[in-house]
């Protein structure tokens, strides 16, 4: 062999084997946009902070299937409901492993006390963790938690019962959400001395434990070994936080992640066309909409409101506002909703039938306001043009329209407000998978002066859902939603404009990635090729 | 000397004053509540939310926070941060070293461009090389730096794939998870990775360019105009008739001179590089206190805001003190006259 070949032949088997090297260790990095604002998901609200914690780090005792609204066992592999709806007895899973990190070592498995702890430090106000880290549960209260739970049991180390001041339906439900993710009992003993720091190092039962956090930076992850249901594909998980979306896209195209948070829609269409990426979109679990005061004449007619519904082009907004990706929204729920009424017939677009009603009902030359809102959301990506879209429908029927606008948490709280002028655009993007969580929120009549931006109040509506909330049986609380949605339709105390697509985009190299309904980011099954 | 240094430091009283009142009333001017911010569409309950506004504080009368305000600023304590519940000052002194390091390099960066930029186009003044280098410095200075800073990184990462496109280090292959300084450069000098140094310093080449840039411009065209000035000076003119070489005359007896008015702009670049480190450390997803700042601002996180504009300030009022006494060891005027 002459030297020229040797070196030519050891050139290459070098080559190979830097190439070979050892086996690597699959690490997906996802490209996030914001730092979360800790790891106890109980205090906090925003979907950046449950995907850091609540959705990968930690378990609930019941969870969302992945890429569904479907309730699956979790740290509870069964669970009763007594015959009054008010006692749910959950049967945990034995053998469950916390974390084993740099700062906790457990010396026994997940149990009752870990239950109890999670749920009592929310509500408990003698509870020694209740005021550490600002002591503010949000999600606990929203659900109205305080008033609903009356007490946990625990049965035997395996057993607990959550007795129920009355029935809920939803209950189980909102046992899947972050703000009920099991934390470990054991190491908030361990911890009393540090309590703050039990907040910013996480121990849980999930599938990824924390290896380091630098804030705005990076957040590091390994699989959980141990994890009770096997161990992830990934070995370990990257979070690089990345605010700007056009940065994001920049570096999924470079290879520096794999997938990327909520792209700008300008880009969408570039990112189909890349042989590199995948573009994953499904429906998303939201709506927007514009919400009448139904206590100002003349919105307080009925058929005022229905003939500015018809004024309304929907497909010429879902085109400009959404590029098209959404669809045109009929309901006050999504269709991917349980319980959607897909047989509701849209009130058509028909100006000129709007003129008529509207003359018909004496209003003439009427003015009102618009609002648009400041932010941009996943069911309303840009509410100005919305809003003057919106202007110019009604100035064909003969409306005149002022657009405002104020400061998102003015915007909040002067849109709440009983004596508000004019009609707001909103909308809401759900919590838990059940149809009470955008009906009663948005629609009861509890909800007026707060979340129920069109001040309606509706008895026969607000009979049915109440009824629908007492009822486990899901075909009976199926019939009384439909219901209800006939009456929201009949009545019209909003304007249903559309349901978002939310996309998601993946390097080719990713396998099993579901997008998740309620715009979380899951990481476990996820694997790398 | 002495004395001076006691008289500036004594002038910085009331600027501090000033500056905890700005920043106390400023952001209680922008109209919305951290409360509500916090709560978003779901809302809050009036019951749970007047609790709340007893927890943070908001329920006493401006003058009273202020002054409790004030209280704890002098113990060192500048509140806890109303959305990460954290501690503000330790907040800020994590993120801190990483605009450090980012603005040093950037103003060593433009020192190093844009000084002898300068005095080439001073020496070749009315040339085709003074008009490039004057005509670029403008375009610098006029660059929007969200558009130059996405520009670069289509350019050089996208296209090209010279540089990473953000952050401080490669993710993938690279674990600094308990950093020691804080200081990227440093703590990857002293890790046991291969790589992770020259990592870092990929990592920071678009930024600082982009930071850089204005700095850069500024500096080249003062430094021009003061080389100008020297230039035509009578004791410029005698060195050159002594005979002395080109390099001399203008290195070392136009120079000196002509750099105390660049210090000047130097010093004041560094509120400069604050201000432009909010954009480029939101465009670079660099872990900074710009992008802290807009974020706190956003959520009208007071402690935040109010601890950050602070140590800000103080910072900017140090470097401009020590800009002031540089003066003196430059030119034994100003220190004979002060």
């Amino acid at each position: 062999m002459s030297l020229k070949k040797s070196l030519l032949l050891g050139g290459s088997l070098f080559a190979a084997a830097v190439v070979a090297g050892p086996v690597m260790a699959k690490t997906l990095v996802y490209c996030s946009e914001g730092s979360p604002e800790g790891f106890t998901p109980s205090l906090y609200t925003s979907g950046t902070t449950f995907d850091a914690s609540a959705r990968n780090i930690y378990n609930k005792l019941v969870e969302f299937k992945p890429g569904t609204t479907e309730i699956v066992p979790g740290l509870a592999e069964s669970w009763e409901v007594s015959k009054d709806g008010k006692e749910y007895t959950f049967h945990l899973r034995k053998g469950v492993k916390f974390h084993t990190t740099k700062w906790f070592t457990p010396s026994r498995d997940f149990n009752a006390d870990d239950v109890i702890f999670s749920f009592d430090r929310q509500g408990n106000k003698e509870n020694p963790y209740h005021n550490v880290s600002g002591g503010t549960y949000q999600y606990y209260d929203a659900m109205d938690m305080p008033d609903l739970l009356e007490r946990i049991e625990k049965i035997d180390d395996y057993t607990v019962k959550f007795v129920l001041s009355h029935p809920e339906a939803a209950m189980i439900a909102n046992l899947a959400m972050g703000f009920a993710s099991i934390q470990s009992a054991e190491y908030a003993d361990a911890m009393m001395a540090n309590k703050d720091a039990f907040d910013q190092k996480p121990v849980g039962t999930g599938p990824f434990q924390l290896v380091g956090y630098q804030k705005d930076a990076v957040i590091r992850y390994k699989a959980n070994p141990d994890y009770w249901n096997g161990k992830a594909p990934l070995d370990n998980l990257v979070f690089a936080i990345t605010p700007d979306a056009s940065v994001r896209y920049q570096k999924l195209v470079a290879g520096e992640c794999h997938v990327m948070a909520y792209p700008n829609p300008a880009d969408l269409e570039a990112m189909s066309k890349d042989p590199n990426i995948t573009l994953l979109q499904q429906e998303g679990l939201n709506i927007g909409y514009m919400a009448y005061n139904t206590q100002m004449p003349p919105f307080d007619n009925p058929k005022v409101r229905k003939a500015l519904n018809m004024a309304i082009n929907k497909e010429a907004i879902l085109n400009a506002v959404f590029q098209g990706i959404g669809q045109v929204a009929k309901n006050p729920i999504p269709p991917t909703m349980w319980s959607y009424n897909n047989e509701i017939v849209d009130d058509p677009y028909d100006p000129e039938a709007a003129k008529a009603i509207l003359e018909a009902e004496g209003v003439k030359d009427l003015e009102m306001k618009v609002w648009a809102m400041p932010v941009q959301r996943p069911y309303n990506p840009n509410a100005r043009r919305m809003a003057e879209l919106i202007q110019s429908d009604f100035a064909k029927v003969g409306v005149d329209v002022e657009i405002v606008t104020y400061e998102w948490g003015e915007y909040l709280k002067r849109s709440s407000d009983v004596n508000r002028d004019g009609a707001v655009l909103l909308g809401w993007v759900g919590d838990n998978g059940d149809p009470d969580n955008f009906l009663a929120v948005l629609l009861s009549c509890e909800a007026v002066g707060g979340s129920n931006r069109s001040q309606w109040c509706n008895e026969e509506f607000n009979d049915l859902i109440e009824k629908a909330k007492l009822v486990s049986d899901v075909d009976e609380r199926t019939r009384l939603y439909e219901e209800a949605q006939v009456v929201f339709k009949r009545e019209a105390p909003w304007a249903t404009i559309a349901h978002s697509l939310v996309s998601e985009p993946i390097s080719v190299r990713v396998q099993n990635y579901k997008i998740d309904p309620f715009g979380g980011h899951y990481f476990y099954g996820v694997d790398l090729k | 000397m002495l004395r001076l240094i006691l008289k500036k430091i004594g002038l910085l009283v009331p600027t501090f004053i000033g500056v905890t009142l700005t920043s106390f009333f400023f952001i209680r001017l922008l109209p919305g509540d951290p409360i509500l911010l916090l709560a978003g569409e779901r809302g809050v309950d009036p019951e749970r939310y007047q609790e709340l506004m007893v927890k943070f504080g908001y329920n006493e009368p401006i003058w009273q926070q202020y002054l409790s305000y004030l209280g704890k600023l002098f113990q060192g304590d500048l509140g806890v941060s109303i959305v990460t519940k954290q501690p503000v000052l330790q907040e800020f002194m994590t993120l801190f070293p990483a605009t450090v390091e980012l603005g040093v390099c950037a103003i060593i960066f433009a020192i190093v461009v844009g000084l002898p930029a300068g005095i080439i186009a001073a020496v070749k003044r009315g040339k085709t090389l003074d008009h490039s280098v004057m005509t670029t410095a403008l375009v610098g200075y006029s660059m929007p730096i969200f558009w130059w800073g996405l520009l670069l990184i289509i350019l050089f990462s996208g296209t090209l794939g010279w540089t990473p496109v953000s952050g401080r280090i490669d993710l993938i292959n690279y674990w600094i998870d308990e950093p020691v300084t804080g200081f990227m450069l440093i703590d990857t000098w002293f890790v046991d990775q291969p790589g992770a140094f020259a990592s870092a310093v990929q990592h920071l080449i678009l930024p600082t360019v982009v930071l850089g840039t204005i700095p850069l411009a500024v500096i080249a065209r003062q430094t021009r105009s003061a080389m100008l000035e020297v230039l035509d000076e009578d004791y410029v003119r005698t060195a050159r008739a002594k005979g002395l070489s080109n390099f001399r005359v203008i290195g070392v007896h136009a120079l000196r001179n002509a750099l105390i008015p660049v210090i000047t702009i130097i010093g004041l670049q560094i509120g400069v590089l604050f201000a432009g480190a909010i954009l480029t450390e939101n465009i670079f997803s660099w872990p900074g206190v710009g992008k802290w700042m807009v974020d706190s601002i956003f959520r009208r996180d007071y402690p935040s805001v109010q601890g950050g504009l602070l140590m800000i300030a103080v910072i900017v009022m140090i470097v401009n003190l020590v800009v002031d006494l540089l003066y003196g060891l430059i030119n034994p005027k100003i220190r004979h006259t002060e």
